[in-house]
């Protein structure tokens, strides 16, 4: 029989076992994970892959056209999303005191940043692909903008309201007009920060499949044309993945190692990029 | 500066200011039309299944596109039951991991530790969809199913879920899949809202004689339990809207079954699969209004997470 004391104890050593367990148990997926894309792409990476063209089905080549295309249509993504995202974020910590907008903005932008991606394909097919009538790069490029959007605006609220208002205040006091103080003091002061969002953001839609099956499609072949469906790695990992074909499958591995350690870099950056500059104030 | 320069030099700066203030409201203000665009662009859509099966579309699992005869019963059921084995798993060991992260481990691990969960939710999903067919699959046949069919298969009232053929792919390995992908956003809410506890609250629990164990399960879960139903909710949604993960490993068989580990079909990998294979316009509205369903079902969910979420810092801020 355990006194209470003990048995207190014991239950205490349980949980905080089952805990370490669990942190373990989280970690364990990451290394695992992690070493399958090394085990399998390491050896598929060769200059090839870099430098040719998505091949047909049982023959050599490469990802080059898919590389390119996912690099042109996150860019072009980035691009759109990020002057409305940074803006529209400047309203909710700068404008948002009063009045109905700014909560209800904040409210469906935080919905919006988990809403399913694979939704906002369909959205963008039903707007633009149905209306221009084949699959295109620009589908690709808008539908990603539109996941990029709500990070950014996420993460340019946050920043903005952690800058001093003491900072505004002295540039209000020196005379300056509110479209000087918040360009020329406050979005700099906050500058990192906005950075990092916006790094955050590339990251997430530089590995999303979902919304380009509907938009951009895929393009066996080389092709700059926004016009025109486009090559993209998620896309085409999907595709080779799933397929018979032994060539396909390796150079499937290859392109998930790139995509993998390229998004998850990019996170890191982020991070380090916003720790340095936060703890300079 | 004369009076009537400093007057044009005022007024230029007030044009300005509510020219800037104007633009940034009207970049805020797209954010909701887009919601509105969203929600208005999918029903025009699926009109043409709506008008034709009408609410027969929810509950018939009849799913054929050489008859024209479409219902929505089994990707709604596998999205709802992938999502709760994901919740079910992911639960325990998001508290476990959060707990962890407050409490036990060192400071200089903490920082390292919770980078390499955020980590896990920066791989694409298309990456767990691949391990999960290539690497997870395979194994979970070989080792895990035959003796979950031997166990629990002759069972009375669980044992249905768990007969059949062990094939690695199917309901039961989408759901632990997805476990692993919403076990980062559920554990990292609840690591931020145990943190919001005030130390003071703590440390009269720990001068009382309380065990760590007794403090997290007694203050601090009762203390943030908003919270942490919040990033439920919030891990919920990310689980019910998940595709590519999803569409590599759940079998994609529009069929019902009681066995987990028959293949199945949800919603997002059934719109991935055949959206662009869909000839005819009935086929084609019929997964729009897939689509339609799943925002609708997530969105409810993401607000009730957001809401929950607000419900705390709130209260936060008026005892503090």
């Amino acid at each position: 029989m355990l006194t209470l004391y003990a048995r207190r104890r014991l239950i205490n050593a349980i949980g905080l076992g089952i805990s370490a367990l669990a942190m373990l148990f989280g970690l364990l997926w990451l290394g695992w994970i992690l070493w399958t894309l090394l085990a399998n792409g390491l050896p598929q990476l060769s200059m090839a892959v870099l430098t040719q063209m998505t091949p047909p089905p049982n023959s050599a080549g490469g990802l080059l056209n898919a590389i390119a295309g996912s690099l042109m249509m996150t860019f072009l993504a980035a691009l759109i999303g990020t002057p409305i995202g940074i803006l529209a974020g400047t309203y909710l910590a700068e404008f948002g005191q009063r009045g109905w907008l700014a909560p209800t903005t904040r409210f469906i932008n935080d919905v919006l940043l988990s809403a399913p991606s694979i939704v906002i394909g369909l959205f963008i097919y039903e707007m633009y692909v149905i209306k221009i009538g084949h699959f295109s790069g620009w589908a690709g490029a808008l539908a990603l903008s539109i996941l990029v959007i709500p990070i950014v605006i996420r993460t340019t609220e946050n920043m903005l309201r952690l800058v001093p208002n003491t900072l505004r205040e002295a540039a209000a006091a020196l005379g300056a007009p509110q479209w000087k103080v918040i360009n020329l003091v406050t979005l700099r002061a906050a500058r990192a920060g906005i950075i990092t969002g916006v790094l955050l953001a590339v990251a997430r839609i530089s590995g999303e499949t979902a919304p380009l099956l509907f938009t951009s499609l895929n393009n066996q072949f080389w092709s700059s044309d926004m016009n025109q469906p486009m090559a993209n790695l998620p896309v085409v990992i999907f595709q080779f993945a799933m397929s018979p074909y032994q060539d396909w499958q390796s150079l499937a591995w290859a392109g998930a190692l790139l995509i993998t350690f390229s998004v998850l870099s990019l996170n890191i950056m982020a991070r380090v990029l916003f720790r340095q500059k936060s703890t300079t104030y | 500066m004369p009076t009537f320069l400093r007057e044009v030099h005022m007024k230029r700066h007030n044009l300005l200011d509510i020219l800037f203030r104007n633009v940034t409201r009207l970049s805020a203000f797209a954010v909701l039309m887009l919601l509105v665009a969203i929600i208005v662009s999918l029903i025009i859509g699926s009109l043409p299944s709506i008008k034709t099966f009408g609410f027969r579309f929810l509950t018939s699992a009849e799913w054929n596109p050489v008859t024209d005869e479409f219902g929505a019963l089994v990707p709604i059921v596998g999205t709802l039951v992938t999502s709760a084995i994901a919740l079910l798993i992911a639960i325990p060991v998001s508290f476990g991991i959060a707990l962890f992260l407050t409490e036990l481990s060192p400071r200089w691990l903490r920082r390292p530790l919770g980078i390499a969960i955020e980590l896990l939710a920066g791989i694409p999903s298309i990456i767990y969809g691949m391990w999960g067919l290539f690497v997870f699959a395979p194994l979970f046949a070989d080792y895990v199913q035959p003796w979950l069919i031997e166990k629990l298969g002759p069972l009375p009232i669980f044992g249905p879920l768990f007969q059949g053929i062990p094939m690695g792919i199917g309901v039961l390995t989408a759901g632990i899949i997805l476990a692993i992908m919403v076990i980062p956003f559920i554990a990292s809410v609840m690591r931020d809202v145990f943190e919001v506890v005030p130390t003071l609250l703590k440390e009269s629990a720990y001068g009382l004689g309380a065990t760590t164990w007794e403090v997290m399960w007694h203050v601090v879960l009762p203390y943030t339990k908003i919270g942490v139903a919040g990033g439920i909710m919030l891990g919920l949604g990310r689980a019910l809207g998940e595709t590519m993960a999803v569409t590599f490993v759940i079998g994609n068989a529009h069929k019902l079954s009681a066995s987990l580990l028959m293949p199945g079909n949800s919603i997002s990998s059934a719109l991935a699969n055949e959206f662009n294979e869909a000839v005819g316009e009935l086929y084609t509205s019929a997964l729009v209004e897939l689509g339609l369903i799943l925002f609708l079902i997530t969105f409810i969910v993401l607000s009730l997470a957001r809401y929950m979420l607000y419900m705390l810092t709130k209260r936060e801020g008026s005892t503090t």
